[in-house]
């Protein structure tokens, strides 16, 4: 009895096919070369490790105590920073609606004009806030307008993707009703669509002021405003008790403005 | 009939009343005054920056790829600090994401980990990266360091929650049949978060690829020192074929990290 | 039930309200939906359209205000060949046409008032539209009309607040706002409950009666377009296979339309459901 149902059954069980285990092995290999390349070709000093530990513990040493005097000139390029992060993910907000509306496949006019609102997305995407910074600070001097204007550069791009993705999913019954009143293609949008997408558009743009107050706090570092300045000069100066502070300060509104956001985006849903 | 309606209406007010509509609009109003104002604006200056906006911009036209080889080399060395700083947050984050789950840690060590998330979350990578800058001096090694730090606490963070969603049914069920604690995890612990996590990590390194380009300001190597290099020497053609080979690495990047994660579902 | 038999047909020689003729529809990968169907609307009728599903009663209605393109064919209203219009023309005469949809199709985030409204962007610009100014009168109207289908004071109410049937009174509200010459008309009970769906169909009538305007409406239950149409049109595979009173719903009509089937039962009920109402 026993005998036949080993016969029957097989006694071997492998939890991947033989494909799959070889697809497996090539993925792991290709990672372990990857990293390999990446590790040796960085001609990392393996001896600066040794005493790396020794290092931090004395500069956190020279940090402390933290030069709390220093703590009023650094509230008004504090409230700076908040500023450049509001102002620009407001005239980020101002132009992501209609690029949204540009590069959603369903709203945007024709083919070109949507590779032209994908190409604008992908720029704006691609390019870091402090990047962006470095071009508006060659544009416009050195201070808080080219802060918002690289807060606003690399905003756009992320609101838009994200509103446009919402634009794109947008149920159709009332986009259709709207249509068949004999409305306007503009008013379609407005009325069919844009409701639609609002909380999106809120969410995304509460979210997203919350990343530029931190992306604010280094904005500094190339001339765009902002607390990173006093960051930068202090490190600079060896003023490690100033820098101190800085960091604790910047830690507080960081922490403070997620803890605004996160409220206001579990208000909304 | 429609002489006994009323031929007047206004939407209801988004704030609940018209007086607090009319606050909120008050208060966003002076907001803007009072930012505006105390950002000392220089008007002059701006408006001559459109100018000088015209003016750069056809200096980065044509973009300057002569000089393709350091453009290349920039480039390879981001994507190499990206990739090694993935790897070394994968590895790392495993312990870290573990002490900082509520449901596996006890909980002084649950409260250090997280404590450390959050205030590595907080710090900008630029600010990372200055000081590994000044322990390691200019260079890849910092950006390295500073990518490995800031993807070891975000991955930690991601595995953490994953494993404090664990569904408790299967645990208990691989207990039931008498396996130890090793066999628990392996059975019932990572199939449960192993999609997720290789998903996480696929975006992370898309993440890093970006955070790669900008940490370069500070002197921690990759594309963005040649592009910071670039800007301070007025060099703007060659900027701008620095600009495009980021968009389209950055580009490349999330292609890659989107298209892997469609494969893993 | 025959609402508006006591209507006179037009003055001889004028042009019918509505006029299809040979409508065709293929869709992208040759599915055909409609093939070749013609009939007129001569006077203000409420008109069942009856069929499987899949039959193409919604390519039908749909191709008559054109949110689906027609292969072929033409679609008159009064003079205008609708098939023929240029865009902007073809946006104002859609604004002629009122359009009812099974799921509504609110804005969900706006207010009953906004959608009543919405009605009426055909005749406002679009700064109009967007700061919510409309003329006093298309106020009143709105606000006359809430309380005619019933909902009078829910004006400030979100549209996702309502219940169904509540939705498609205000669904019904916007598409009389236009002062339509035709009501196009979706099947407007399948996402309601027995009840909700005939107080539904009988405000539909009693509207299309009281503003004397044509209504086709497309309807799956026997039952209900029995009882409160006029006229029935019967869809098979595209094609038109019937077209007559609701009375000459005999059981082999039905069987030409769906397959065979017990249909006594379906018709007995329709006339117990007329005894009643």
């Amino acid at each position: 009895m026993s005998t036949g149902a080993a016969q029957r059954h097989p006694e071997v069980w492998r939890r991947h096919s033989p494909r799959e285990t070889v697809v497996r092995w090539l993925w792991i290999a290709a990672v372990a070369f990857v990293s390999a390349w990446s590790v040796s070709a960085l001609d990392i000093e393996w001896i600066f490790f040794k005493d790396a530990h020794v290092q931090a513990a004395d500069l956190a040493g020279r940090m402390w105590p933290p030069r709390w005097s220093y703590a009023p000139t650094i509230i008004a390029p504090l409230i700076e920073t908040i500023h450049i992060a509001t102002l620009g993910t407001a005239i980020a907000v101002i132009f992501s609606i209609p690029l949204a509306f540009l590069s959603a496949r369903n709203t945007t006019a024709n083919g070109f004009t949507w590779a032209v609102g994908r190409g604008i997305l992908v720029a704006s995407r691609s390019v870091n806030t402090v990047i962006w910074g470095l071009l508006f600070v060659a544009i416009f001097g050195p201070g808080p307008i080219a802060g918002i204007a690289a807060v606003a550069a690399r905003s756009v791009g992320f609101l838009a993707k994200l509103v446009a993705e919402a634009i794109e999913e947008a149920d159709r019954g009332p986009i259709e009703a709207i249509e068949s009143t004999g409305a306007s293609t503009g008013q379609v949008y407005l009325i069919g669509i844009l409701p639609q997408v609002m909380p999106v558009l809120i969410g995304t743009t509460v979210y997203r002021w919350d990343i530029n107050v931190r992306e604010s706090s280094v904005l500094g570092f190339v001339g765009a405003g902002g607390i990173g300045l006093h960051l930068y000069a202090s490190i600079n100066q060896f003023a490690w008790q100033q820098v101190l502070v800085v960091l604790l300060a910047i830690l507080a509104v960081v922490i403070a403005s997620e803890a605004v956001s996160a409220w206001i985006r579990g208000r909304i849903s | 009939m429609s002489a006994a309606h009323p031929s007047a209406w206004r939407p209801p007010p988004f704030f609940g009343t018209r007086g607090r509509q009319n606050l909120v609009l008050l208060a966003a109003i002076a907001y803007l005054v009072w930012s505006v104002s105390t950002l000392d604006i220089d008007a002059k200056r701006a408006l001559a920056g459109f100018g000088r906006a015209a003016d750069l911009f056809i200096r980065m036209i044509p973009p300057d790829f002569g000089r393709w080889e350091l453009l290349l080399r920039g480039m390879t060395e981001s994507l190499q600090m990206a990739f090694a700083a993935t790897l070394a947050g994968v590895v790392l984050s495993i312990p870290l994401g573990i002490a900082a789950a509520k449901n596996l840690a006890p909980r002084p060590v649950y409260l250090a980990a997280r404590g450390l998330i959050v205030v590595g979350r907080t710090f900008h990578e630029v600010i990372i990266a200055i000081f590994f800058v000044k322990l390691f001096g200019f260079g890849p090694v910092a950006g390295l360091l500073t990518l490995a730090l800031s993807s070891t606490i975000f991955l930690a963070k991601m595995l953490a929650e994953d494993i404090e969603n664990v569904r408790v049914g299967p645990i208990e069920a691989v207990r039931a049949t008498g396996a130890g604690f090793l066999q628990v995890v392996v059975y019932s612990v990572v199939p449960q978060v192993l999609t997720r996590s290789v998903g996480t990590a696929i975006y992370r390194l898309d993440a890093n690829v970006r955070h790669s380009t900008v940490v370069g300001i500070v002197g921690a190597g990759g594309i963005g020192q040649t592009l910071s290099a670039s800007f301070s020497r007025y060099d703007y053609d060659f900027a701008a074929a620095i600009l495009l080979g980021i968009i389209a690495l950055v580009a490349l990047g999330e292609w890659f990290s989107d298209w892997v994660r469609r494969r893993l579902r | 039930m025959a609402l508006a038999r006591e209507h006179a047909p037009p003055a001889g020689g004028a042009r019918p309200l509505l006029a299809v003729e040979a409508l065709t529809k293929t869709y992208p990968g040759g599915a055909r939906a409609l093939d070749g169907v013609s009939f007129t609307v001569a006077r203000p009728e409420v008109i069942a359209v009856i069929g499987t599903s899949g039959a193409g009663k919604s390519t039908l209605i749909r191709c008559i205000n054109r949110l689906v393109e027609p292969t072929s064919g033409r679609v008159f209203l009064g003079e205008t060949d609708i098939v023929s219009l240029a865009p902007g023309e073809l946006r104002r005469a859609r604004r002629r046409i009122g359009m009812i949809f099974q799921e509504f199709n609110l804005v969900d985030r706006l207010t009953v008032m906004e959608n009543l409204l919405s009605g009426r962007l055909g005749s406002v610009g679009f700064f109009a539209s967007w700061l919510r100014r409309y003329p006093p009168r298309d106020v009143a109207n709105a606000f006359a009309m809430l309380e005619r289908v019933g909902l009078a004071g829910l004006h400030d109410s979100r549209a996702d607040a309502l219940s169904g049937g509540q939705r498609q009174r205000v669904g019904i509200g916007r598409a009389l706002m236009q002062n339509p010459d035709l009501l196009l008309v979706d099947e407007p009970t399948a996402s309601l409950d027995p009840k909700t769906a005939r107080q539904i169909m009988r405000l539909i009538g009693a509207l299309a009666q009281e503003r004397a305007t044509p209504a086709l409406v497309n309807i799956h239950d026997v039952a209900l377009a029995q009882g409160f149409a006029d006229r029935v049109i019967g869809l098979k595979a595209g094609a038109l296979v019937f077209d007559g009173p609701s009375a000459a719903l005999t059981p082999e009509v039905l069987t030409s339309i769906y397959g065979a089937e017990d249909w006594s039962r379906t018709i007995r009920k329709a006339d117990e459901d007329e005894a009643g109402a």
